[in-house]
This record gives C-alpha cells, sequence and structure tokens, in this order.
C-alpha cells in the first residue's frame, strides 16, 4: 500500500472515531468535542499556512472573524438563512485572505508576522467601531430559530455533533488531499527552500498567495460555523488573542502534520478547563505551554508521533 | 517553420546572448557592459579571479538577480524582465554556488519537485525522468535517504540532478565541483561531457582541469568585464589572461 | 473659544505620550537592533514595572518623592534581572531562531501577565508623582486693539508632566552616548554587526545578549514607573504600548535608535493631536493601518537609507 493511501486510511479511520464516541460521551464532553473540532477546523486552516508553507501569520483571528460576521451580520441584519449566510460566511473570508494576503506578502519573515498582526488589529478595532451594529465587546446571539439548515435544527446537540463532525471531517480530508497534491508539495518546498523552489521553475509569490487563500478561508469558514452552531459572534474572536490561538494549538499538536491541530485544540481546550476551576488566571497554563513548547517539542505531539512512529503520516 | 528553417536559426541566432549587461551595486560596478554570445549546444566555461563578477553575470541570466542595463536574449526572446521561474520554464537550469536542496525531503522528493511540471503530471514520465537523473549522477541507490544527511560532495551532485532531470536547453552551473573528491570530478566530468550536444552548458568553475576537459569556448571575465573569449587554446596562450590570474591590473 | 490652545494641550500630551513610547521602543529596537529577535513579552516588562513600581511606593510609604526615587531604581533592575534570566533559560535555548523566540515570548507574556494577575490581582492602582503643581496654559486675545495674556478655563498641565518629558530626553540622550561612546556600546554594536566576528574577536556574545535584553526590559519598566503616575498600574496595561512601540520601531526603521526616538515623538504627537479630533478607536484603526502600510510599502521604515 502507498503511503499517501495508508494515511488517507488512518484519517478516515479516526473520523470513524470520532463519530463513535458521540455516543459514549457524557453530555459536557460530548459538547466539548463539538466545539473542539470546529476551533480544530480554524487551526486546520492556520496550519495550511504555517506548517505547510512556513508562513507564520499572527492575525488569523481577521479570517476567522471574517467568516463569523459574514454570517452573522448577514443573518442578523438582512435576515438571511443559514445556508445564504454561511456562503457570505465564506466569501468573506476569500475576499479577505486574499486582499490581506497580496498586501502582507509583499513583505517577508518578521514584518509580515508584525504586518499580519497590525491588520488584524485594525480589524479588531473596526468591528468595535462599527459596534451599533456587531455589539463591539459585547457581541450578539443568533437566534435558535435561525440556527436551523435544511430543516435540522443545529441547536441540538445531537445535530451540532454531527454538523461539527462533518465540518472537520471534509476539512481534514481536503487538507490531506491537498498536500498529498503536486500544489502541496510546491508549498512544502516553499517551507524548506524558497529560493531553490523558485529557481525549479515555480511562481512562489502565487503558490504562497493561495495558500494565504485556502488558510483563510478555512479560518472563516470555521469561524462562520462557530456562530451558527454556539448562536453566539463577538469581537473577543477578532483579538489578538484568537491569533495567537491557532498557532499554540498547531504548536502543541505539531506543525505540518494534518491531525496536530486537533491535537493541539483538544489538549490546549481540557488543560484550559481544568486549570479555569482552580485559577481565573487560566491564561498561565497556554503561556507555560508555549515556552515548554519551543524549549523541548519543536515538533508537537503529532509531529514527534510522525518521526517515531508514523513516518508515513500527511 | 519548416525543419531546415530551424537549424539554420539555431546557427545563425545565438541560444543565449547579452548586449551591454551591466550590473552595480552601489557604487561598486559588479558586472560591466558585457556581450556575449553562446550558440546552441556549447559548452561554454567562464572563468575569473575571485570578484570578477562571475556569479553576478550567471545570476543576471537566469534572473535571481536584475541588471543595471542592458539586455538578456535566451532562443530568440529577449528576457531581460522575466521572472526567474518563467525562465526556468523556457528551459533553463540553474544550480546555486552555496548548495541549495530541500534537506528535510529525500532525494527522489527532491528531484521530483524539478520534474513534476516539466512532464505536466504525467506520472510515468516524471518517475522515468527522476529515475535517470538520480542514476546520471550515481545517487540512485540513494532515492529514498534524506538529503540534509548526505556529504557535500553528494548534495552538489544532486542538485546538478536537479538541474538536468528538467531537460533544460541550458543548464547553468556555478562552481559544481566545488568540495568534490576527485574520484567525483572525474565522474562529473563525464557527464557534462555527455550532456554537452544535448544542451547548451554554462560552467562557472575554478579548476583549470574540469574546464580544460570540457569547455569548447571559454570567457575570462576579469573585474566586471569580458577580458577574452576563445578555445582553451586560445586562452591558455593569451598574455592578457595569464597577467589577471598573476594579479596584474589592466586598464 | 479658540481650538489653538487645545492644539497646545494635545502636543502636551503628546509629547508626555512620546516621551514614555521613545523609551519603551529603544529598549525594544534595541533588543532587535543587537539580537534581531522581536520581542513580544516587551509589554509585559513594561507592565511589570508599573507593578513593581506601585509595590515598592507602597512598601516604602513615607514621602512621595522618596518613594517614587526608590521605584525608579529598584522595578527597572529588577524587571531587567528577570529579563536576563529569561533569555539566558529560554531565548539562549532556542539559539534566537527569530520564530521560534517570538512564540516563547507569547508564552512569557501570558506567564508574568497571568502571575500578576494571581498575585497583584486586576485592580487599577495609582503611585503618588513626586510632585504635582498645577500649571494653568496661558492664551493671547484681542482686546481693544492689543495682545492680552488670560488663562482659559481648565486648560493646564502638571509639573510632573512636563519633568517626565525631560526626564525621558536625558535617558535617551544616555542610551546614545552609551552606545556611541563607550566600550560597552562598541562590543553591542559589534555583535550587532556580525555576531560570529565579535565571537572571533572574543566576545562573549552571550553575555552581550542578556546584557542587551535586560536592558531593553529596563528601559521599559522605566517608561512604565515615569506613566504610572499618570496612569494607574494594572495588569493588561502592557498591551497597547506594546503595539504602538512596534509601530515606532518599525516606522523608525528596525534596529535604528535616532530614527526610532524620531518616530516616537511623531507617533506621540499624532496620537495626541489625532484624538482631539476624532475618536480613540477611528484614530488607532488610522495609525494601525498608516503603519502597517509603511511597513509593505516602504519595509526599510521611513528614515530608513536603503
Amino acid at each position: 500500500m502507498s503511503d499517501s493511501k495508508k494515511s488517507v486510511i488512518f484519517h478516515l479511520g479516526f473520523l470513524g472515531l470520532l463519530f463513535l464516541l458521540q455516543f459514549l460521551l457524557p453530555a459536557y464532553h460530548h459538547g466539548n468535542l463539538a466545539r473542539i473540532m470546529v476551533l480544530a477546523t480554524y487551526a486546520m486552516g492556520y496550519n495550511i499556512l504555517f506548517g505547510y508553507t512556513g508562513l507564520l501569520s499572527l492575525g488569523h483571528a481577521m479570517f476567522f472573524a471574517a467568516g463569523m460576521y459574514g454570517m452573522g451580520l448577514t443573518m442578523t441584519h438582512l435576515g438571511w438563512t443559514a445556508g445564504p449566510a454561511m456562503v457570505a460566511g465564506f466569501l468573506a473570508g476569500v475576499l479577505v485572505s486574499a486582499g490581506i494576503g497580496f498586501l502582507a506578502l509583499r513583505t517577508s519573515g518578521v514584518s509580515f508576522m508584525i504586518v499580519t498582526l497590525m491588520f488584524a488589529q485594525a480589524g479588531f478595532l473596526t468591528i468595535l467601531y462599527f459596534g451599533e451594529w456587531t455589539r463591539g465587546d459585547e457581541g450578539f446571539v443568533i437566534q435558535q430559530a435561525d440556527r436551523v439548515f435544511a430543516g435540522i435544527d443545529l441547536s441540538d446537540p445531537t445535530n451540532r455533533y454531527l454538523a461539527a463532525l462533518l465540518l472537520f471531517g471534509l476539512c481534514l480530508m481536503l487538507t490531506i488531499r491537498l498536500m498529498q497534491s503536486r500544489f502541496g508539495h510546491v508549498l512544502i518546498a516553499i517551507r524548506e527552500n524558497e529560493e531553490r523552489t523558485q529557481m525549479l521553475g515555480y511562481h512562489v509569490h502565487h503558490h504562497k498567495w493561495l495558500a494565504v487563500i485556502a488558510s483563510g478561508t478555512m479560518a472563516a469558514v470555521a469561524g462562520a460555523a462557530y456562530a451558527l452552531l454556539f448562536g453566539y459572534a463577538g469581537a473577543t474572536f477578532a483579538s489578538v488573542q484568537y491569533s495567537i490561538f491557532p498557532l499554540l494549538w498547531v504548536l502543541l499538536g505539531g506543525a505540518g502534520t494534518a491531525l496536530g491541530p486537533f491535537i493541539g485544540t483538544l489538549f490546549m481546550f481540557y488543560l484550559i478547563d481544568l486549570s479555569s476551576s482552580l485559577t481565573t488566571a487560566y491564561m498561565l497554563i497556554a503561556g507555560v505551554a508555549l515556552v515548554l513548547l519551543t524549549l523541548f517539542l519543536p515538533q508537537g505531539l503529532v509531529g514527534e508521533w510522525r518521526r517515531r512512529v508514523m513516518p508515513w503520516l500527511t | 517553420m519548416a525543419q531546415k528553417g530551424d537549424a539554420m536559426a539555431d546557427m545563425i541566432t545565438p541560444h543565449i546572448a547579452t548586449k551591454g549587461l551591466s550590473r552595480n551595486f552601489g557604487g561598486l560596478i559588479a558586472v560591466n557592459a558585457v556581450d556575449f554570445e553562446v550558440p546552441k549546444g556549447e559548452i561554454r566555461a567562464i572563468i575569473g579571479p575571485n570578484g570578477a563578477g562571475k556569479s553576478t553575470f550567471v545570476g543576471m541570466l537566469c534572473g535571481r538577480i536584475a541588471p543595471s542595463s542592458g539586455e538578456i536574449m535566451f532562443a530568440g526572446q529577449n528576457i531581460t524582465a522575466m521572472p526567474a521561474h518563467r525562465r526556468i520554464r523556457l528551459g533553463m537550469a540553474y544550480t546555486f554556488q552555496i548548495t541549495s536542496i530541500f534537506a528535510r525531503l529525500t532525494l527522489k522528493e527532491n528531484v521530483r519537485l524539478a520534474t513534476s511540471w516539466r512532464w505536466n503530471g504525467d506520472e510515468t514520465a516524471i518517475q522515468h525522468a527522476t529515475l535517470a537523473a538520480l542514476e546520471q549522477v550515481g545517487l540512485a541507490d540513494r532515492m529514498n535517504q534524506i538529503a540534509g544527511d548526505l556529504s557535500y560532495g553528494h548534495q552538489r551532485l544532486l542538485e546538478i540532478a536537479m538541474g538536468i532531470s528538467q531537460h533544460p536547453q541550458l543548464l547553468i552551473l556555478d562552481e559544481p565541483t566545488q568540495g568534490l573528491a576527485d574520484s567525483e570530478i572525474a565522474s562529473f566530468v563525464k557527464l557534462i561531457r555527455d550532456l554537452g550536444g544535448d544542451m547548451t552548458i554554462l560552467l562557472i568553475e575554478h579548476n583549470m582541469n574540469v574546464v580544460m576537459d570540457t569547455a569548447d569556448k571559454i570567457t575570462v571575465l576579469n573585474l566586471g568585464s569580458e577580458l577574452a573569449t576563445g578555445t582553451p587554446q586560445d586562452i591558455r596562450a593569451n598574455k592578457a589572461v595569464q597577467a589577471a590570474y598573476l594579479g596584474e591590473t589592466h586598464a | 473659544m479658540e481650538l489653538a490652545p487645545y492644539l497646545i494641550l494635545g502636543c502636551i500630551e503628546g509629547l508626555v505620550t512620546a516621551a514614555v513610547l521613545a523609551l519603551m521602543a529603544v529598549g525594544l529596537s534595541l533588543v532587535f537592533g543587537v539580537m534581531r529577535v522581536v520581542n513580544v513579552a516587551h509589554g509585559e516588562f513594561f507592565m511589570l514595572g508599573a507593578v513593581l513600581a506601585w509595590f515598592v511606593a507602597d512598601q516604602l510609604g513615607g514621602h512621595p518623592a522618596i518613594a517614587f526615587l526608590a521605584a525608579l531604581i529598584i522595578a527597572p533592575l529588577l524587571v531587567g534581572t528577570l529579563a536576563m534570566i529569561a533569555d539566558m533559560t529560554i531565548l539562549k535555548r532556542v539559539s534566537y531562531d527569530p520564530e521560534r523566540t517570538i512564540v516563547a515570548t507569547i508564552g512569557l507574556l501570558y506567564i508574568i501577565q497571568q502571575l500578576t494577575l494571581m498575585t497583584y490581582g486586576s485592580n487599577a492602582r495609582p503611585v503618588e508623582p513626586p510632585f504635582n503643581q498645577r500649571i494653568a496654559i496661558p492664551w493671547f486675545e484681542w482686546v481693544d486693539g492689543g495682545l492680552s495674556l488670560y488663562w482659559p478655563w481648565g486648560l493646564g498641565t502638571t509639573s510632573y508632566k512636563l519633568a517626565v518629558i525631560g526626564f525621558a530626553i536625558m535617558l535617551l540622550l544616555g542610551i546614545w552616548v552609551l552606545m556611541t561612546r563607550t566600550r560597552i556600546g562598541l562590543i553591542m554594536r559589534a555583535t550587532q554587526l556580525d555576531r560570529d566576528i565579535a565571537q572571533a574577536y572574543g566576545i562573549h556574545v552571550d553575555r552581550v545578549y542578556a546584557m542587551v535584553f535586560g536592558l531593553g526590559a529596563a528601559l521599559a519598566a522605566m517608561a512604565a514607573v515615569l506613566i504610572v503616575p499618570i496612569q494607574q498600574a494594572h495588569y493588561l496595561m502592557g498591551h497597547d504600548p506594546l503595539l504602538l512601540s512596534f509601530i515606532v520601531v518599525i516606522i523608525g526603521g528596525l534596529g535604528s535608535l535616532v530614527g526610532t526616538v524620531i518616530a516616537a515623538v511623531m507617533i506621540g504627537l499624532s496620537d495626541g493631536l489625532i484624538s482631539v479630533f476624532f475618536t480613540p478607536t477611528l484614530a488607532k484603526i488610522i495609525a494601525t493601518l498608516m503603519v502597517t502600510f509603511v511597513l509593505i510599502f516602504r519595509p526599510s521604515g521611513l528614515m530608513g537609507s536603503k
């Protein structure tokens, strides 16, 4: 069996496991896992750019928020239903990532990080500035009556879990497919050695731009789904913190691995969940985790696993 | 156009040519108004003392460095403003002076990246070209190793394999034998001779034995300008060249 | 009433911001210039300086001037030492790799911020200024065809604010002398130019790095001690100054000290003036976008030569 086939089967098996878990988990963890799958989708989007292409963005919250508000605002102010509103979130993601990518990719390295950080900050402030529509920090609730897609009530825990799993599964398999394609190989080549990639005949800048769009759009879809499934949109999701989170999750799970974002999100979610019952300063855990990771586990959990056990993982 | 016409055109128009090609870095003139022509299929060595502008010159040919003035023609087309990746797709290949490979990927993956666009997704052709190129440089038995684990000399050979796997019309090699062992140099010379005729080769080289054994013609650069061009015999006999290598300055 | 007096007021407020910002940004720029790393935890060193200043003043009690002076010495020293320890235990171990350093300093940011929250709490606490005379700002008006002075009501500043400006100028001159006229400065500049050559000439690059990182953090802390009598100490106060000093360092040209100071004055003044005319949020949006476009289209900064 070829390595890429093995990898596909492994990940399909993993999705099957997630499907079965819903029958076993108690309600609290069942709800958590649905949330984790959506956030992991956000992290997978981040991973396309950071893990596979080697571009470190500190502003992905603007893409997540673009999807969230693209969905939420059209629904709340224009009265769109879930389907069209999700499409609006998707398109908002494409537009914002294409525009920001076009501008930010004129820089590289540390400047790219700072430029993305600044754009996200401007985006966050813009959401606050138009508080009349966005309700700023306070945010707005998406009514249960609106959270219905094709007759299915998405606020129901079982439906919500399945919708989250569907989203996560699609994006996971899409990522794997992408990274096994020629396009994905070029992204990895850019991460490894940008100059050599260009001198082999690839339009590096164009590939990076497409990577930003793919990454930003996946993040936006996750943002839109988050608002739809959990019924809330707020400016917090556009703040710097939400740009740092996917970086943290991806690093923890393993940058450049398909499953790393999920494992990292899962791990961090429960770490914070446990510690927030002990202290209000739960972000301390995130800080310690980041420092320890950079020091001792630069490849992340799945990265180490791949290195030691399954070298064929995507 | 008829076959015969093409052959005629090949003989008349040079394969790669420059007209008044110059490059300044701040106040420093690295390459100064070089007129340069190489016909198709020739192996041309470019030599010169350190700092003569050789790497800058070929850097402009392949598009890594933008010229300050002058023109570059390739296969009858003006490519002066063309970005590097399009020149590669037009049939150039370039190997770096300082080894530049994908250190964390396998040898096979390295060469595949070079070939995959060349055969536009035709899997059989890609695999064939990949394997053939690795065989040509003698690395086929190591194709599943991680490139970064290779010795320095083998990494240089891998880089050459990436170049030739694209079956380019023009192969530019920037000091390919630097760091190779004597036995590796011997097989490199044989490889270049085999390739000559099929493709035009520009060879920047310090090792005079390699130059004399492979080049059809030699261009000598000194202080950014062309000092002489001729057959290896001509160059060996050229007083100005000898003087430049002995360190005397010429106006 | 006329607009001009308010512009003057805006300028003075802007200069106070500029003074604090310049100190903080010079610290960030020094670290970036010599070590080629971006310290995301710089804002937390600033915050820590303010909180420690409160702690020292609170513990000492007595005359506010003495308490303040003690804070001005102790807080930067403590913060600088902490930063040196962080450099030696964390940054050195990731070999100052730019990306891993950013991630590690983000971690440091949360650790410092949250430890402060756990110990100091979420209250904002003031430090009493050492002196605080009110200075009214006079303005002119035409009375009976002649100029006469008057004091518009409510228009004024304090002696302490003016002292902050003066003190910051002295400190910045001190840094400039340190960098250009002393042996330590020479060593730092040599390390900045070429780390390997500096090492070959017997410079202990590790020590220089620890020292620069400590000095950068101490400058941030010092800026915070100066501002804390005007703004209160709070565990989240490092966020905005961090972004602003990023802006300043970028506009000034990464790693250039003179450029950084000029940019700090520009940003501080425009911050003071823009907020006379626009709402603070819109002012921030405009400033953030302006800087981003500078970085995109003039990557070496406005003052950068190449």
